[in-house]
């Protein structure tokens, strides 16, 4: 058992905390304010090694593994969630990486370390969120093509995506409903996609996040991620066991990040003749919010070290995600409150952690679905 | 781009998995306790009695004191599998796992004690010979242990100890007791007053008195005690320097506060795990309550707590083996493990109903046992001070 992280962990750590207090907090207020996706600072990131750490080496990636994806995430979180997102662009690469055959890794995989595509996965629909077998999106057969009709909503990278893992389904017939979807790699400049960028968001609102439609549009059948078609499902909860975790941990990162501006805040203001930080009612608040991100990073590494010794544990990663999200709200609440009218104010950058935090319950699984996952894996069928 | 090496050649690697041994210590000390602990245990939190024979047991398979280096007597293993350990013997019942603190005090001996003590007071221990316990809170002296007013007074080769002490683990029926008491009350510094100082109990002027009708781990022993002159030699002084005693206690805290973590992780997991078996069998509305979603949702957030505290709790033991005692991380495992302790306690009494509320099913017990956590070893807001001061320095 060891639970020091190693010198190259504490290494990536570092560079990825000095990057995000360099870069992110010049841009990070107008981002959020304009909606916009910062493109500059995400090539940056690129050159600098922080996307796709988890991409093998063969794959033109470092070939690290997701505990070091989960840092790097956490580190940029703790400064501005909503910058951090620029780490979002490989998502659907893990579609690829388990499944994909080799010359779709060569293919789509070497782009996104080095600055040169963004990607996303399209899952949710209008009408199938949690509820995620009931993706309507059809890929129809015909001839060495799939013709995709249907409409995908809530699509991280939507609009900026140069490709995209698609669920589809493939096997209307299939038996159950588990076994009918599968992944198709879809590049956005065809003919028949269309995205809309779904504005005024609540929070992390750098990031792209756009509803799509695909009319009709032609996707040749090698385009299927892996050889097989029906198995869309389980791939997919595979993935979100490992994209579960950085999100997971970003929650940890916002709460730390308001953790430390509200240790700093009760330093400074004075109330009452005394730093506020004087009080005990004070210190016992920043106590409390501190050990909850302690125990929220705990698990989080835990999760993320599994993952990549090959133990995935779907009962520890939803605790992971369910326990980082709601410590995120928690704690960030507090932060406002310590800081008071100025934490309700647009310029202290307090207020923009409130909303940041909230999609951590959201996004990859809500919160309710990591629970229903962890009761399953209790108590059984 | 980075500097990054291939995977494999780190030179030391994050592990978050038990090693075989450790896993076998788990194991070993799950089988004892639920093949010895259940016939007995309503019984013995009923009288309020010692589990004298279950301690003797415990010994003679090596789970009592297994931190004790093997040259005196114990299995030279380290805290984190003390915490295991103690864990295990929770999850079946608190009050009769608390025979592994019979060895209370004696890490103090192990840190600070000369030769000849570790020699004379750590072996009985780990043998069955001997019970020891701490004595540092007094009536007026709880959370705030520096106006503790036990005093020894130098008597030539001789300390004579006079005062009382309130709350005492082991107090009737320990052997030894190590004591916090005034050596130096001249000192300019409140924290360079006082020593720890190795009292046998059967001295003269010793007197003990046994404190029933606790609410929890009733099967725990604590006493009020008093010294009236209790003549002790000078070097039954922990160490061999007055006015450490101060900060050998907070050292004695940090490596018992884990090991309280432990209990409080322990005694949530059984709960949460006679939660599941009850709520698989018992029918209401035509279906078990496992099929509610209200249920299933108490149930994950109980689990997901119990694995949150559990990994806090491994952290710090394993910290503390390797050397890196961090004050904060111990007081976080103590507090978010007592609160959690607590809360699963408490919920799964609730989902139990009616039957959780009455004696046949230990839920109740489990209820009283748990709270325990959050009061003694420093109660809970004594961990958040901790915990706020390493955050905000001296404010």
């Amino acid at each position: 058992m060891d639970f020091e992280l190693t010198n190259e962990q504490k290494d990536i750590q570092k560079a990825a905390r000095e990057f995000a207090e360099k870069r992110f907090p010049e841009v990070a207020e107008e981002c959020d304010l304009n909606e916009t996706f910062p493109k500059a600072l995400w090539k940056k990131a690129c050159e600098l090694g922080f996307v796709g750490i988890f991409i093998p080496e063969a794959y033109g990636g470092p070939g690290l593994g997701f505990l070091e994806h989960a840092l790097i995430t956490e580190e940029f979180s703790r400064v501005d969630a909503g910058c951090g997102c620029i780490l979002t662009t490989t998502l659907g690469s893990e579609f690829i990486l388990f499944y994909g055959r080799e010359e779709q890794k060569r293919k789509y995989l070497s782009l996104l370390p080095r600055g040169e595509a963004i990607m996303g996965m399209a899952i949710t629909e209008p009408d199938a969120g949690s509820d995620v077998a009931s993706v309507s999106t059809v890929a129809r057969k015909e001839g060495d093509h799939y013709i995709i009709q249907g409409n995908k909503i809530f699509i991280t990278n939507g609009s900026i995506a140069d490709y995209l893992v698609i669920l589809c389904v493939t096997n209307e017939e299939g038996r159950d409903r588990s076994k009918r979807h599968s992944p198709i790699l879809v590049e956005t400049n065809r003919e028949g996609f269309e995205a809309n960028p779904l504005k005024r968001k609540l929070g992390m609102r750098a990031s792209d996040t756009a509803e799509i439609s695909f009319s009709e549009m032609k996707v040749p059948r090698e385009n299927l991620v892996g050889e097989v078609e029906g198995e869309g499902f389980y791939q997919l909860m595979t993935v979100f066991n490992h994209t579960r975790i950085a999100v997971a941990i970003a929650g940890v990162g916002i709460a730390q990040g308001g953790l430390e501006k509200a240790i700093q805040y009760s330093k400074q203001r004075k109330q009452f003749g005394s730093p506020i930080g004087s009080f005990q009612g004070i210190q016992f608040k920043l106590a409390e919010m501190a050990s909850l991100i302690e125990a929220a990073r705990v698990l989080c590494y835990q999760a993320a070290w599994m993952v990549d010794h090959g133990k995935i544990d779907p009962k520890l990663i939803s605790m992971a995600k369910w326990f980082a999200g709601e410590v995120g709200v928690r704690v960030i609440d507090e932060v406002v409150q310590i800081h008071g009218g100025y934490g309700y104010l647009g310029e202290y950058g307090i207020e923009r952690l409130y909303r940041d935090a909230k999609l951590v319950e959201i996004v990859e699984g809500t919160k309710e679905i990591e629970k229903l996952i962890i009761a399953r894996e209790l108590l059984g069928r | 781009m980075l500097m990054i090496c291939s995977k494999h050649s780190m030179e030391k690697m994050m592990d978050f998995e038990l090693t075989p041994r450790q896993k076998q210590i788990r194991m070993a000390a799950k089988e004892f306790a639920e093949g010895e602990f259940p016939p007995v245990a309503r019984e013995y939190d009923r009288k309020e009695e010692f589990p004298r024979e279950l301690w003797k047991k415990a010994c003679e398979l090596g789970f009592i004191g297994l931190f004790i280096k093997k040259e005196y007597g114990g299995l030279g293993l380290g805290f984190l599998e003390f915490a295991m350990v103690m864990e295990e013997f929770w999850r079946v019942d608190p009050g009769c796992g608390n025979i592994l603190l019979t060895t209370f005090g004696s890490e103090l001996i192990q840190l600070y004690g000369t030769e000849e003590q570790k020699k004379r007071y750590l072996p009985p221990l780990t043998r069955g010979r001997a019970i020891m316990g701490t004595a540092i809170t007094e009536p007026d002296a709880g959370s705030d242990i520096l106006s503790a007013l036990t005093l020894a007074k130098k008597e030539g080769d001789h300390y004579s100890i006079s005062g009382a002490k309130q709350f005492i683990t082991n107090g009737s029926i320990a052997n030894y007791l190590t004591v916090f008491c005034l050596t130096n009350p001249e000192a300019a510094s409140r924290l360079n007053r006082f020593g720890v100082i190795i009292v046998e109990t059967d001295r003269p002027g010793f007197g003990a008195i046994k404190i029933t009708g606790k609410m929890g781990i009733r099967a725990s022993d604590t006493a009020e005690l008093r010294f009236n002159d209790v003549k002790v030699p000078k070097e039954n002084l922990v160490g061999d320097k007055e006015g450490e005693g101060f900060s050998q206690i907070m050292q004695l805290f940090n490596i018992n506060r884990v090991i309280a973590a432990a209990q409080g992780v322990g005694v949530a997991q059984g709960a949460l795990e006679k939660a599941i078996q009850y709520i698989k069998k018992r029918k209401q509305f035509g279906q078990p309550l496992a099929t509610f979603q209200a249920i299933q949702f108490k149930i994950a957030e109980m689990a997901t707590w119990v694995e949150a505290a559990r990994a806090l709790t491994y952290q710090a033991g394993w910290m503390i083996d390797h050397g890196k005692v961090d004050p904060k991380r111990i007081s976080i495992a103590k507090s978010i493990a007592g609160e959690v302790g607590v809360k699963v306690t408490n919920d799964a009494l609730q989902l139990h109903g009616g039957y959780g509320y009455i004696g046949d099913y230990d839920m109740e017990r489990f209820y009283r046992d748990a709270k325990i956590v959050e009061i003694y070893e420093g109660a809970k807001e004594i961990e958040k001070n901790t915990i706020a001061r390493e955050l905000l320095g001296r404010v």
